[in-house]
């Protein structure tokens, strides 16, 4: 007699369906939840809503502005009694599409002189006081009616009703801190090109430090040996503006000279004046060569500024710059923005066509600084602004810069880094929303929370009238927002695309999904069978 | 009584000059100095050695300096921002022959080798070793971006500072060689961009890439190290060494000949010296071999000859100074040719020392890593210390290590063996070897290649996996004793 098929006897039969079942329901029970488990993108939660209300949120500036009256300044129709509280606002929405509006306030507190009341300067920054002398004092020169001084005070002259010095005051309050252009320059990335002035991409962005390099270029050391003091010229000149700036960002200065550093295009020689001139439509092309020779910031990342004095080739001297017009620029410099400046040096032909080569020549660092040092101030957009003619500005002297000029800056600066923070953090969550694979890690969601929570406060801050730590708080919402939008474990499984992960999870599954199936695949059709036999029997 | 006399002396002397040196003509504190050394070798491969001296009498690390003239700024921030206290980066392609071509000038692996010493005032090493790499990645556009810790190792006994260090704490020094990276025109352009006078003038001239990378071999490397200021060595100068090896092959692409001239070799002349360099000398080496009357003949005749003795031989340079007037009254251009008289074929003799290595076994599972260190001197025994850094998917099996000179067992009187880490770092063992006179010493490890996930395989991987070349350093007792001159004067040849 014939052996039957092992698979024939019933009990084998029965064995082997409990066997592939129990195979299937291990592999589905313990195998999916694991493998599942185990090749899951770890993704921490992020404040999403938060993020999106920062894009939303409307700015408000608040400069607190003391007014200090001298007797016999006080107008007639000032409510009584002083001291009291006054808030101007004024509402400006810089961009339509987005709610970026902006409402300055002004928190006026009005008092008479009276040293109790008033300490003479409120020391914190972005602070003013004021101070209205009456109309006939002879503290002001004739036709003068306002004065700013070095620090955050102003005299204002008496005249007309409380309406008329309402007026004037907020005209010197935007003065001497920010104006809508201002923060619409600041904001310039984010608003459309047609409603800003010309000067408003000139200025560097925000950043916590910058690097200052000057560079001497001397593309022809065989005719020229060139000397420079520059330690003694940064130290005299420079190092004053930085350590008053130092509040705004971390600088730092060095110096190189480059040989046989050439600009990028060809003085067109002029016969009239036997000189070599640079259209101003050519000098877009001077830099991109220089620029090659002048060696990365590879140490850190903060921008460059860049102040290149170049000596022109004794081919090509002496060398000038002209304007639009066609006319000698004075300065014979001229700067690009967020870049730097450029100032053409020229030596002095010898007296004697027979004097030896090379010719030595000593820089007069004196009339180089004065230009960098204004293409500085240009830089930072601390130009001063074309005023009425009754307003008389204080010099800044060797500092470079006065104090509100740098509450200025920092105003802007203040609501430049929030609205990177919120272009940033919302770039970044529009890049995790988008993308799947992205791993977010704990701390890096914990850099987004401590981005959104600073930018909150500075922004709180900001409406209260605190510069200074609404400053310290943007600085440090930006640094945290960069750190989690640079997060290198973001990149980690970011190029993991769909056809790899088949290619190696096929290989694995296959062959032991295969039997699974078709085992299961078999008991199905089976009892499908033996549903169907009964009926037969019937 | 008489020494505080002196010290008050020098420091009145000290503050006079401090005001001085602003008024008057500024001294430089810099130089530079270049030099080119032509050797040919056997077998009608002429090698080329260009060296660039920057030399600054600053104190670069305090951070104080940051007004650069010679030095380039970017290495200067980087010696200064992150306390290196010794660099040497070298990108090397192909393979120098030491067997045939004698001792190179100057060593260097085929790849990138980055070796850095940090100031012991450097705290997190791995931190700042780390970021030195990536930024000098970007300085040379090479991947020294991955260097990391699975190819970085700490030898303990290999490399000394080659500048002036006060201890030699090893846990300040890291060394790496990237054995796959190829070396291009786009290394050569930022290594030609911090040389003071570019490829614009002097002996930079001639750095065409086109001849260049056009050669069986290609070498640069920078090397940053503190040296004495002076004899009294009171105060440190900086030096930055650039230096470029190329050995191009004359006879094939010559038709046969032997004969050379600059222009042959780099399409170029020499026209002018770079006019910051203080020095500017090209030494062509004329040595005559086999004792036998001058072979060959250069043109145009050279002004001066110099002798030395180098690695115990005599050798014979022509010299043409670049910065004497009176070489460029002739001509406008200098191009040094070479004639051979007569044919000749006399090898170079083997140099004392060379060493091969192979791997051996078959399959991809196991194999055997192969040296070979000859010693060739005649009675002389040579200690050497051997350093081999091989990556962690190669598991080395150390009970394997065997070490045979003349069919014994040569016992290590040194052996420092670092295990690795999967994926944290690589298998580092240095051992140092007695090579008894005339022998063959082999020492054969046997590893097995691990599992690799599927994202640790390199691109190409039709090239397999390269393991970075070991590092032989010997203790070659020299025939001359160590003159005590002036090294800072001395040139290239001599200072190995």
């Amino acid at each position: 007699a014939p052996s039957p098929v092992l698979s024939a006897v019933p009990a084998e039969r029965a064995r082997g369906r409990r066997a592939a079942l129990s195979f299937a329901a291990i592999a589905v029970v313990l195998g999916l939840p694991l493998w599942w488990r185990t090749t899951e993108t770890y993704r921490a939660a992020l404040p999403y809503a938060d993020i999106d209300g920062l894009g939303q949120l409307p700015f408000q500036l608040a400069v607190p502005v003391a007014v200090v009256f001298a007797p016999g300044a006080v107008p007639g129709d000032l409510p009584k009694p002083l001291p009291f509280k006054d808030v101007q606002e004024m509402e400006t929405s810089v961009n339509r599409e987005r709610p970026l509006q902006l409402s300055l306030r002004l928190l006026s507190l009005l008092g008479e002189a009276d040293a109790a009341l008033c300490p003479l300067q409120d020391a914190s920054l972005g602070a003013l006081t004021m101070y209205v002398v009456p109309k006939t004092s002879s503290l002001l020169p004739q036709g003068i009616s306002v004065y700013v001084g070095k620090h955050r005070g102003a005299l204002v002259r008496a005249g007309g009703g409380l309406a008329a010095l309402r007026t004037r005051l907020r005209q010197l309050t935007q003065v001497m801190s920010f104006t809508t252009s201002s923060i619409a320059a600041a904001l310039s990335d984010r608003v459309p090109d047609g409603q800003l002035g010309p000067d408003a991409r000139r200025h560097l962005k925000s950043s916590l430090g910058y690097e200052i390099t000057f560079s001497l270029l001397n593309p022809d050391p065989k005719s020229h040996v060139v000397d420079w003091d520059i330690e003694d010229a940064v130290n005299r000149y420079v190092q004053p503006v930085l350590d008053k700036l130092s509040l705004v960002a971390n600088f730092s200065v060095d110096s190189q000279i480059l040989y046989y550093a050439i600009l990028g295009v060809t003085p067109r020689f002029d016969k009239e004046s036997s000189s070599f001139l640079l259209s101003a439509h050519s000098l877009p092309h001077v830099i991109n060569p220089v620029e090659a020779r002048l060696g990365s910031s590879a140490a850190s990342l903060y921008p460059v500024l860049n102040f290149l004095l170049y000596v022109p080739e004794r081919s090509h001297s002496p060398l000038y710059i002209q304007d639009k017009d066609g006319a000698p620029v004075s300065t014979n410099a001229f700067h690009s923005p967020r870049w730097g400046g450029i100032m053409v040096y020229n030596v002095e032909a010898p007296a004697s066509p027979q004097a030896s080569l090379p010719l030595h020549v000593d820089v007069d660092m004196v009339r180089v600084m004065e230009v960098f040092l204004a293409q500085l101030r240009l830089l930072f957009g601390l130009s001063r602004e074309e005023l009425p003619p009754e307003f008389l500005l204080e010099s800044p002297g060797s500092e470079g810069l006065a104090d509100w000029e740098l509450d200025r800056l920092l105003w802007a600066h203040t609501v430049e880094n929030i609205a990177t923070v919120s272009t940033t953090l919302t770039s970044l969550a529009q890049l995790l929303d988008k993308i799947g694979n992205i791993v977010i890690k704990d701390d890096v969601a914990s850099e987004v929370y401590r981005a959104v929570a600073s930018a909150q406060s500075a922004m709180a801050k900001l409406a209260t009238g605190h510069l200074h730590s609404a400053f310290q708080a943007s600085k440090e919402a930006v640094t945290s927002s960069e750190r989690a939008f640079f997060d290198p474990s973001l990149l980690h499984l970011l190029y993991f695309p769909d056809d790899q992960k088949f290619a190696i999870y096929i290989p694995l599954f296959l062959p032991m999904a295969v039997p699974i199936l078709l085992s299961l695949a078999k008991i199905v059709r089976e009892t499908r069978q033996r549903k169907k036999e009964p009926t037969k029997m019937d | 009584m008489a020494a505080a006399a002196a010290a008050l002396l020098l420091l009145l002397l000290a503050a006079a000059a401090g005001p001085g040196r602003v008024g008057a003509g500024r001294a430089r504190r810099d130089a530079l100095r270049e030099e080119l050394l032509l050797s040919p070798l056997p077998a009608g491969d002429v090698a080329a050695t260009f060296q660039f001296r920057t030399r600054w009498d600053a104190d670069l690390p305090r951070g104080a300096v940051s007004h650069y003239r010679l030095f380039p700024k970017a290495l200067g921030r980087l010696v200064a921002a992150l306390g290196v206290q010794e660099l040497h980066l070298a990108l090397t392609q192909g393979f120098w022959r030491t067997r045939t071509w004698g001792q190179p000038p100057l060593q260097a692996p085929a790849g990138a080798e980055l070796w850095v010493w940090f100031q012991p005032t450097v705290t997190d090493v791995d931190k700042a070793w780390k970021e030195l790499s990536n930024i000098l990645s970007g300085i040379f556009c090479a991947s020294l971006n991955f260097i990391d810790s699975t190819n970085t190792v700490t030898p303990t006994a290999s490399f000394k500072p080659l500048g002036l260090a006060n201890g030699t704490d090893h846990h300040l020094l890291r060394y790496a060689v990237l054995p796959r990276e190829v070396v291009c025109t786009e290394n050569l352009t930022p290594w030609k961009k911090l040389l003071p006078c570019g490829s614009k003038a002097g002996l930079a001239v001639l750095l065409k890439a086109e001849r260049l990378f056009h050669s069986s071999y290609h070498s640069q490397a920078v090397h940053i190290r503190p040296i004495c200021r002076d004899a009294s060595c009171l105060a440190v100068s900086w030096e930055l060494r650039q230096t470029l090896t190329v050995v191009f092959d004359t006879f094939s692409s010559g038709q046969g000949k032997k004969d050379w001239s600059l222009f042959k070799m780099f399409s170029r002349t020499l026209t002018d010296a770079c006019p910051l360099a203080s020095q500017s000398k090209v030494y062509v080496d004329i040595s005559p071999k086999n004792k036998e009357k001058e072979l060959l003949e250069v043109t145009p005749a050279p002004a001066s000859v110099y002798e030395a003795i180098v690695q115990g031989d005599k050798r014979t340079y022509a010299v043409y100074d670049l910065l004497s007037p009176s070489l460029f009254n002739t001509s406008r251009s200098l191009n040094v040719q070479l004639k051979w008289k007569r044919p000749q074929d006399t090898e170079l003799p083997t140099p004392v020392l060379h060493a091969q290595r192979y791997v051996s076994g078959y399959g991809l599972q196991t194999g055997e890593i192969s040296t070979l260190i000859y010693n060739t001197h005649p009675y002389r025994a040579f200690p050497v210390m051997l350093l081999e850094t091989v990556p962690w998917y190669l598991r080395l099996y150390v009970h394997t290590l065997t070490i045979i000179t003349k069919g014994k067992e040569n016992k290590p009187s040194y052996i420092h063996y670092q295990p690795a880490q999967d994926r944290r770092r690589p298998h580092l063992l240095e051992m140092l070897i007695q090579l008894p006179a005339n022998s063959v010493t082999k020492i054969t490890i046997q590893f097995e290649r691990a599992l690799l996930k599927w994202t640790e395989y390199t691109p190409d991987p039709n090239h397999g996996f390269y393991v970075s070349s070991s590092v032989l350093s010997a203790l070659v007792p020299s025939v001359i004793a160590m003159k005590d001159v002036d090294v800072e004067q001395s040139p290239l040849f001599t200072s190995l």
